[in-house]
């Protein structure tokens, strides 16, 4: 059954088409970006003066170094609070059954269906009144409760299926639940934390509408609004538009192909959690 | 099911001879955590999530503007305004056309792409990395990069022009009738390879003695799939299923970036529509009262959804 007939190369030539059809886009971006404003033939001819000039430029007139340290900073602060409060959370609401723990849950569940348009706008008065308004932290305030229901429930159905029995024994020998949250529980959650780490960290990184109303109008941008705004700035100018664009793909793609195994595993992990 | 030490251990369970075992550790004898462990994550949740949901309710019954401290309660006067609104109703309609359509043609490429993977062609590994690539990118970034590939100059229709197909060549995005589908076709290219990985990890979860098993029974590869793989696959389905449709409804950055809900509201989202109310014409009334419908939507979707497979994936096991 596993054997390569020819039947399985014409499935992998197949495929690899496949792959080359997705692609495409990435090549017609690269060759954009690295083309000389002058150069105007066909999109998709590999360009004869491939220059580095779109690069710089865009760099230095779009503010995408700050732009890049703030999303850097938004999601690593959000996506540390999500995971702390959320496995915390978690603990007793997987292992409690009082009438108060399963009230709760059902509570953090509803939040999986409540759409984030039908609370950003009330919201939006209340950062406003807070003074947080154009500042990341906002944004902060804003993903740390927002990804609580995903996360409580990638948690608790991973630690339902965990035995108890490392617990109890800690508890037993003398251990606080805090000690044995910290030392017993924690490291049994490794393989979760993973899968929520990767999860929110791509939601909070690519989200572009909470950014786009909680910083509009202010110097502080994340990256997918800061490339909103150069689009808006150098309308037609494409090459330099496409510049920027790879600016802001390649650190996600680097982290992806260094970290791929990882990733692509979290990402399918919803599957087994 | 393994039994916790403890568990079940009673005065008639002692070991004759030694003390009577503590009451009060037999009626307690497990660790359960404390309440307050949930209290922060709570917190979060209910400042950021739930009490501003609870508002927006309330508020999709006024004529909020979003500034003013005054206000008057309208009762169902925002929603009856969406009957009559063509651009709400329309709106409306391209959600439920983007959901429906992003489902069926996403997971069927992303079934068809695992299928071709989960075989013993050479570059599975090399593959399975580059078509799941386009779906950790920014939505907003690939729009944008779509937005150039499909326009007149764009390279889609140079690519047509080079294989001969000069009679294809369109404004794809700026055809009343074709921008919605480029919308749908942008978000495939994007989001096949994340259903695919999901897929395979439901294949990969197939026994291969199964497989083995039935084939010796004489079941051709068709059959093989519906009777095997198929059932087997129910979980996959149910996340792929819910992952994209949801994420259909609530559509925003890929239309914002291509179309802006353009040409005229040919690609308007409820989403798009909430924004545009609310910031550009200042109804955060009626802009709130749109985002109600569309917790209703999700709502509904999820658990009509959710339902149904639960009960093919019960039949299934």
């Amino acid at each position: 059954m596993n054997r390569y007939r020819r039947r399985t190369l014409a499935l992998e030539l197949a495929m690899i088409a496949a792959a080359l059809f997705v692609g495409f886009p990435v090549y017609v971006l690269v060759n954009l970006a690295v083309r000389p404003t002058s150069d105007t033939s066909s999109p998709i001819a590999p360009t004869a003066s491939p220059t580095l000039d779109n690069f710089t430029q865009a760099w230095q007139q779009g503010a995408l170094g700050g732009a890049l340290a703030n999303s850097v900073l938004v999601t690593a602060c959000s996506v540390a609070i999500v995971l702390a409060v959320s496995s915390f959370a978690a603990y007793p609401l997987a292992r409690v059954t009082a009438r108060w723990s399963r009230g709760a849950y059902l509570l953090v569940l509803l939040g999986l269906v409540l759409p984030f348009q039908l609370a950003s706008l009330p919201l939006y008065q209340t950062m406003r009144d807070l003074g947080l308004l154009g500042t990341p932290w906002a944004l902060v305030l804003f993903y740390s409760g927002l990804q609580v229901p995903f996360t409580v429930f990638l948690y608790a159905g991973f630690l339902r299926a965990l035995p108890r029995d490392f617990e109890d024994a800690a508890l037993i020998d003398g251990c606080t639940p805090l000690q044995g949250f910290r030392y017993v529980v924690l490291p049994m959650l490794k393989p979760v934390s993973v899968t929520a780490l990767v999860l929110n960290a791509v939601a909070v990184w690519n989200d572009f509408f909470t950014p786009l109303l909680y910083l509009s109008g202010s110097a502080q941008q994340t990256m997918p609004v800061a490339i909103a705004g150069f689009v808006g700035q150098y309308v037609t100018d494409w090459n330099l538009i496409f510049a920027a664009l790879v600016i802001s793909i390649l650190p996600v793609l680097i982290v992806y192909f260094l970290l791929q195994r990882s990733i692509i595993n979290g990402f399918a992990g919803g599957l087994r959690g | 099911m393994t039994l916790a030490p403890h568990e079940h251990l009673e005065d008639h369970d002692r070991i004759p001879g030694t003390a009577p075992v503590d009451k009060a550790r037999t009626r307690r004898p497990r660790n359960t955590p404390p309440w307050w462990f949930a209290l922060p994550a709570l917190l979060l949740f209910g400042f950021v999530v739930l009490v501003p949901s609870a508002r927006g309710v309330y508020y999709a019954f006024t004529d909020w503007d979003g500034l003013d401290p005054h206000f008057s309660f309208v009762g169902l006067g925002n929603f009856a305004d969406m009957f009559s609104d063509a651009d709400a109703k329309q709106a409306i309609w391209h959600t439920l056309l983007i959901a429906v359509s992003i489902t069926v043609v996403q997971n069927a490429l992303g079934l068809a792409l695992a299928l071709g993977v989960n075989t013993a062609i050479k570059s599975r590994n090399v593959l399975r990395v580059f078509l799941f690539a386009p779906a950790v990118i920014t939505p907003i970034v690939t729009a944008y990069l779509w937005r150039n590939l499909l326009g007149p100059e764009g390279a889609v229709n140079s690519l047509l022009g080079a294989v001969g197909l000069d009679g294809w060549r369109q404004d794809w995005l700026g055809s009343p009738r074709l921008a919605l589908w480029a919308v749908v076709g942008v978000i495939v290219w994007q989001f096949a390879g994340y259903s695919m990985v999901i897929f395979l990890a439901g294949l990969q979860s197939v026994p291969k003695e199964i497989h083995e098993a039935a084939a010796m029974d004489g079941a051709g590869p068709a059959r093989r799939f519906w009777s095997v793989t198929r059932p087997l696959l129910a979980p996959a389905f149910t996340i792929n299923l819910m992952l994209s449709i949801i994420g259909g409804i609530k559509l925003f950055d890929q239309v914002y970036a291509l179309t802006g809900g353009g040409p005229g509201h040919a690609t308007d989202t409820i989403s798009t529509l909430i924004y545009k109310d609310a910031f550009t014409l200042g109804e955060f009334g009626y802009s709130i009262a749109l985002a109600v419908v569309l917790t209703i939507i999700v709502a509904v979707a999820s658990t009509g959804q959710y339902l149904v497979l639960a009960r093919n994936e019960r039949a299934a096991s």
